[in-house]
């Protein structure tokens, strides 16, 4: 049967199986999500009102067996940005959801009676809404325990906790990951716009689906396998990333004096060798964890790992460089075991790990923390965030309304949203990425320090501005079609560096779709996502005006290199001409 | 050209298994980082991934001054 559009209105607690419009059929992932946002969505909408609507689709091969190709995209207007928001996320949800022959789930409108949340439950050509009193206040692990109950150990499950509830700016939307722990749609506050329409969680059922069919599925085995020797062949992706994470970033972004530490304020910290990738996965060895996991079934790169306290107990997973980055250089905690208890607290509370670790950086300038107190950071983040404290609400409106509310000036953020991990400055293509990615400051929507640092795709110096905009440019294009195939990121190190990868992951959309797509078909895909976000972001009221870096950085120099940030406004304007 | 350098030399990810993390060197002056990858035998099971000097991106090549810090790194990477 056909991939359909499932519809929700919460409004009129109903739902519609549409058939997939022509325009919509050879979209999956960010494309579709994009695509139907800038269709649909006034972008004068609230971002918080009746008006903004919540895209869900699985990536163009996702459900297949081919490698690292769970990820699910959820497009909406961002209510941290004001622009449109596409963030993605690993988990069991994507494969059961193409399974399932959900090519998009839309939820529109917002309940008349809101005195409670609702449950969202998903089968072959059925939608179930009930509300969920017994949910209301709670958080995310309560939520998976009872939907589990509720069904069995395979359903796909997203949830919002008490942040959420709130409709703070941190909040994000978790999914179940295949352990059962969590994965989440992570920036933008999209939990945010999930507790606006008083949805608690939505599940997809994964008992009644179908596989997914290929037009020839010789062909397509046959380019899985060559894609998946690929992963498993190259060095990153096949050795370093099982070894250490993504945390292994640490050390080589200090190295680089490119890890920015005490809110932006130098290159270096000095708390790089007690937190980096090298530490991790010691303790993680000592203490009987495991340095491999994978955030969704068929992943073959396993960067993601299972943290364990002194005593061995679970501690977290997905423990990743940008919330160790954010937590440990730039707040300062010089505890690996502090970072990881909060990591696990951010989980359960669905908190996007970056915006509220460089907002409690920033906390520290408004005299809130002090620079590296673990305690009170978590302390802050449990008892002060998911109450609605005064305080909590504070923090839990992100980085750059505490900014405003303390009359700061050095607030690192670009639309509204928190930079992560890496400095502009000191690496400059990275730096162009999170001006003029429509999505606000993202580190995925163009990886710049592939090239700028770790010699991946080319070596462009990231002291100078020389081929910046270009490289960031053709990566976010990459990344844009990429993000459509329901293909984890990490593929591009073994894309831009083997020559047979990016054949063979066409050929393989060839194989499941019949179609005749070749290299350039994927680039305009690419661009036409890039253009389509862009659009909507003028008619939201974002100008190029937005596509800047904070002041501060263009006038203080960032040690130990002594950099600004020195593009002029006409370089940057440039990124567009294409 | 007998003189003598001081350098700190530092070894990352798997390049640590059976070596050090952080060590100071004296060694000849017109050493490169070549030299040094020779004689530590890194690269046998892994080839070299970044090579910098002083916070710089540099090539095997490079001759070393002294005071300078030589960072090295198998192929590794993130996001
Ligand atoms: S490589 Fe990491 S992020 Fe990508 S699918 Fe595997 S576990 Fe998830």
């Amino acid at each position: 049967m056909a991939d359909m559009i499932y519809r929700v209105n919460m409004a009129t607690m109903s739902f519609k199986i549409e058939d997939v419009p022509a325009d919509w059929m050879g979209l999956g992932g960010r494309g579709l999500t994009s695509v139907i946002v800038a269709s649909e969505v006034d972008p004068e909408c609230h971002p918080l009102g009746p008006n903004n609507k919540m895209v869900f689709a699985p990536g163009l091969l996702s459900g297949t067996s081919a490698a690292n190709s769970g990820r699910n995209s959820l497009g909406a207007k961002s209510p941290l940005t004001g622009g449109i928001k596409e963030s993605n996320v690993g988990g069991t949800l994507a494969g059961i959801m193409a399974k399932l022959g959900v090519k998009a789930l839309i939820i529109e409108g917002i309940p008349e009676d809101d005195s409670t949340f609702y449950h969202i439950h998903v089968s072959k050509n059925h939608v179930k809404i009930e509300a969920v009193p017994n949910l209301v206040g709670k958080d995310n692990y309560f939520v998976l325990d009872a939907m589990e109950k509720k069904y069995n150990k395979k359903v796909a499950v997203m949830t919002i906790a008490r942040p959420g509830e709130m409709k703070m700016l941190v909040s994000n939307i978790s999914v179940r990951d295949p352990k059962g722990k969590l994965r989440s749609y992570g920036r933008g506050g999209l939990g945010a716009v999930m507790g606006s329409k008083k949805i608690k969680c939505i599940t997809i059922d994964a008992e009644n689906y179908k596989e997914v069919t290929y037009a020839n599925s010789d062909k397509f085995k046959e380019a899985s396998k060559i894609f998946t020797k690929s992963l498993k062949d190259n060095p990153i992706s096949g050795e370093g990333m099982p070894a250490f994470g993504t945390n292994v970033l640490v050390n080589i972004i200090n190295e680089a004096g490119a890890l920015p530490s005490r809110n932006f304020r130098t290159g270096n910290s000095e708390n790089a060798e007690k937190i980096c990738g090298e530490t991790m996965a010691e303790n993680i060895k000592a203490r009987n964890g495991s340095t491999t996991h994978g955030c969704h079934a068929g992943c073959v790169i396993q960067c993601s790992q299972t943290y364990n306290d002194k005593d061995g107990n679970y501690l977290t997973s997905g423990f990743e460089y940008e919330m160790i980055w954010a937590f440990g250089a730039n707040l300062g905690i010089d505890n690996l075991d502090t970072i990881a208890a909060i990591d696990a607290l951010m989980d359960d509370l669905g908190l996007d790990a970056i915006e509220m670790g460089v907002c409690l950086g920033l906390a520290v300038d408004a005299g809130i923390l002090k620079y590296g107190d673990g305690e009170e950071a978590f302390r802050l983040i449990k008892d002060e965030v998911p109450n609605g404290t005064p305080i909590g609400r504070i923090l839990g409106a992100g980085t750059g309304y505490l900014g405003k509310l303390y009359g700061l000036v050095r607030v690192p953020v670009v639309k509204n949203q928190s930079i992560p991990a890496y400095e502009p400055r000191a690496i400059k293509g990275q730096g162009v990425t999170f001006v003029t990615t429509p999505m606000g400051a993202d580190h995925t929507a163009g990886y710049a320090v592939g090239s700028n640092i770790l010699n991946v795709g080319g070596t462009v110096d990231p002291l100078k501005k020389d081929g910046q905009i270009e490289l960031s440019r053709n990566l976010q294009i990459a990344s844009a079609a990429i993000d459509s195939t329901g293909m984890c990121l990490f593929i591009a190190f073994s894309a831009i560096d083997d020559p047979v990868c990016l054949p063979a992951l066409i050929d393989m959309l060839n194989a499941r779709f019949g179609t005749t797509l070749t290299g350039d078909d994927v680039t305009n895909l690419g661009k036409m996502i890039l253009k389509t976000e862009r659009a909507f972001n003028i008619k939201a009221g974002l100008t190029s005006a937005d596509d800047r870096m904070p002041e501060f950085m263009k006038y203080e120099t960032l040690p130990p290199h002594n950099v600004t940030w020195d593009f002029t406004n006409e370089e940057i304007d440039e990124f567009w001409n294409f | 050209m007998n003189q003598r350098i001081n350098i700190t030399l530092k070894l990352f990810a798997q390049y640590r298994e059976g070596n050090f993390k952080v060590e100071q060197r004296v060694c000849k002056s017109g050493t490169t980082p070549q030299d040094i990858i020779d004689e530590l035998g890194i690269t046998k099971h892994l080839p070299l991934g970044i090579l910098m000097v002083n916070a710089k991106h540099e090539n095997e090549k490079y001759v070393l001054q002294e005071g300078d810090t030589l960072s090295l790194f198998p192929k590794v990477g993130g996001g």
